[in-house]
């Protein structure tokens, strides 16, 4: 029960978007495909289910060449959940679950009592029973995400394709459906955005960068701060947490001076609205307590400049006071 | 999840009834069948005691009789070869045209993903147009009216995929090319009609063009239900795999459709059976796009049901429009495409309206 991608390439026109890239995953692992958008993740997983052909290389599921491999055999075992599948079609979840069962009926046959049965059981996995009978149309983004991953699951998968599951999804239910996930008995592939989350439910993560891949490994070998700022460009703290699991916590970013309003004579009312918001910002914005009564003197202390409060106050604040003083009046 | 499991197998019972609730609405497939033979056996009957000569149902129900070998009862002959010679075989062109033009909008709707989508829309009748006017106008080849447009209908098939393949644009490619050959053919038949027909054989094509059952013969009866028959039959095999086109063809994919070749092959089924009906009764606008909104609206969407039930619905819906078309401006028949048109656009604002009601 195995699906391997052996050195898979793929050109769409001169951009190479999947570059050479080797995926073994152990059975019953997760795997956790990362990298900043565009760096081949989807494009990835439609070469892993047979979406698309590879230009070199070669899936290998059971050993066996999946584009030589018919689509109905690779689909009782590949199961796939891409982002934005949307549908006209005036379908309930119970509908979407059942097109799971395609691969394993009859072109002319009807529903077994297994397809059944499984249809029955799969939205109770992902939190959907109480919607079953409620149309597509009706669902939030969540839901409909839940209802594809509940399609997939009856398709009874021996690997799980995911691009993005968690998208759309509050907290809880990307919580949920990635325990869900993982604890199933089936190889799960998935494309992921969010590191934190890769960190705790993937057994493996693979991060590709130009449809390469740039590291593989146990999560703590591969999310270090030095990949993170090599791969995506940002700065991180990389520890491990009080319950003993990895966490990132992303530094933010040093951006270009945003340049001061252009003060024009005209406009008295705009200019009188920024002084106020600059002022109010500034007070609010003072770490120790001093500084809010420093400028709170300094701005009624018309008459004593000289107090003894002013030293403490940063250069830049006072000289924002006059202007404010002068309208007071 | 794990309470969801609890909740869900300590209350098994409220939630199965409400799942199992959209299905009561629905009929039992087997009445269903069994009144559908009924009503459109009873449309033929009805339809063919319509029209300038006054025929009562007995009659037709002996005329009948005595042909299927079932009866020996001493009818007039001028009443036999009316009903037998021209307003049931009409009919039942007409049952054909509905079932048919109504299973390849079907197909094409869920094909193509695309609920505007018409038998009509890969550049079939418009091609079928400029043959039958090629044949008819400049006189090419021996091969008649409906030969000339069969040959036109496939032509501009043809090109449509050939340009939908050169596009690789997927599904959205396929309806641009069949845009761009509709409007190439309904041009060049423009052409043709104005720079070589006289005015009666541009009246007598336009005629034509616009859906017609005039003249129709036992022979065009055999020839369009062994083509609705085909189609039906090869439609109800695909029928999961259509379901499974409902969110697009990556998952279609995915679900072990081998899609490439599903898509050619009903491309091909609904370029022949809209080639051949067409070619018998000339364009007939509207009920391809209108009947399988109905049908979808009277079972739902699988298409285990809305196969049968488009071609069960359109039969017996193009057997009145003709029948009414006949009779409303007698003694000059009305093209039956206008017709269905006057009829079609209606009900389905209606379905419109109501669609936007529900959602």
């Amino acid at each position: 029960m195995t699906l391997h991608a052996d050195g898979l390439t793929w050109r769409r026109g001169t951009r190479v978007v999947v570059d050479g890239v080797s995926l073994r995953p152990e059975p019953g692992s997760t795997v956790g495909l990362l990298g900043p958008n565009g760096s081949g993740k989807s494009s990835l997983l439609r070469l892993l289910h047979g979406a698309a052909r590879p230009d070199a290389g070669t899936v290998l599921l059971d050993g066996r060449d999946l584009q030589r491999t018919p689509r109905r055999e690779v689909a009782r075992r590949v199961a796939t959940v891409t982002q934005h599948a949307e549908t006209d079609v005036d379908l309930s979840v119970r509908d979407v679950v059942r097109l799971g069962r395609t691969p394993h009926r009859r072109p002319l046959g009807g529903p077994g009592p297994r397809d059944e049965a499984v249809v029955d059981a799969a939205p109770a996995q992902v939190d959907l029973s109480a919607k079953a009978s409620h149309s597509w149309h009706t669902l939030s983004g969540g839901e409909r995400q839940r209802a594809h991953i509940a399609r997939a699951l009856a398709q009874e998968p021996a690997e799980l394709l995911l691009d993005e599951p968690t998208n759309h999804l509050d907290v809880r239910h990307q919580l949920e459906l990635l325990a869900l996930v993982a604890a199933l008995p089936v190889t799960s592939v998935i494309a992921l955005h969010d590191l934190n989350l890769a960190a705790t439910f993937c057994d493996v993560l693979v991060v590709l960068r130009a449809g390469a891949v740039v590291a593989a490994g146990p999560p703590r070998d591969v999310l270090t701060p030095e990949l993170l700022r090599d791969v995506y460009g940002v700065e991180a703290h990389v520890a491990t947490g009080p319950h003993g699991r990895l966490t990132v916590t992303f530094l933010p970013p040093v951006l270009p001076p945003v340049l001061p309003p252009v003060q024009t004579p005209g406009r008295a009312l705009g200019q009188a609205w920024t002084g106020a918001g600059e002022s109010r910002r500034d007070s609010v914005a003072s770490p120790a307590p001093e500084a809010g009564v420093s400028t709170a003197s300094s701005t009624h202390g018309e008459a004593a400049p000289g107090s003894s409060t002013a030293p403490t106050t940063a250069e830049p604040r006072s000289t924002a006071t006059p202007p404010k003083e002068a309208r007071t009046p | 999840m794990a309470r969801a499991r609890e909740r869900a197998l300590s209350a098994p019972a409220p939630a199965r009834a409400r799942e199992r609730a959209p299905q009561r609405r629905r009929v039992h497939p087997a009445v269903l069948l069994a009144g559908s033979v009924v009503a459109l056996v009873l449309s033929v009957g009805v339809a063919a005691t319509l029209g300038a000569a006054d025929v009562s149902l007995v009659n037709v129900r002996d005329v009948l009789l005595n042909h299927l070998g079932l009866a020996n009862v001493p009818v007039r002959v001028s009443e036999d070869a009316i009903v037998w010679q021209d307003r049931v075989p009409r009919a039942l062109v007409a049952a054909a045209a509905g079932a048919g033009l109504g299973l390849c909008g079907l197909v094409l709707q869920s094909l193509l993903r695309n609920p505007l989508a018409d038998p009509f829309v890969l550049g079939v009748s418009s091609g079928a147009s400029t043959g039958a006017v090629a044949v008819a106008v400049l006189g090419v080849g021996g091969i008649g009216l409906s030969g000339g447009a069969f040959a036109g209908a496939c032509l501009a098939f043809a090109l449509t995929l050939a340009l939908a393949r050169a596009t690789r644009g997927g599904t959205a490619g396929i309806l641009l090319a069949g845009l761009a050959g509709t409007h190439l053919f309904s041009a060049l038949t423009s052409l043709v009609v104005f720079a070589v027909a006289d005015s009666d054989e541009t009246r007598g094509v336009m005629f034509w063009l616009l859906g017609s059952l005039e003249g129709v013969r036992w022979d065009d009866v055999v020839l369009c239900w062994a083509v609705v028959a085909v189609g039906a039959a090869v439609c109800l095999g695909y029928a999961g795999r259509l379901d499974a086109f409902a969110f697009g063809e990556d998952i279609a994919s995915s679900l072990g459709i081998p899609v490439a070749r599903t898509r050619a092959v009903l491309l091909l089924l609904t370029a022949l059976v809209t080639a051949t009906l067409v070619s018998v009764t000339g364009a007939v606008g509207f009920v391809g796009l209108v009947l399988p909104h109905v049908a979808r609206l009277l079972v739902g969407h699988a298409h285990t049901r809305t196969v049968p039930a488009t071609i069960v619905v359109g039969a017996v819906a193009m057997v009145w429009v003709d029948a009414a078309s006949r009779v409303a401006f007698a003694p000059t028949p009305l093209p039956v495409g206008v017709g269905t048109a006057l009829v079609g656009v209606p009900v389905f604002a209606l379905l419109l309206v109501r669609r936007g009601r529900a959602s």
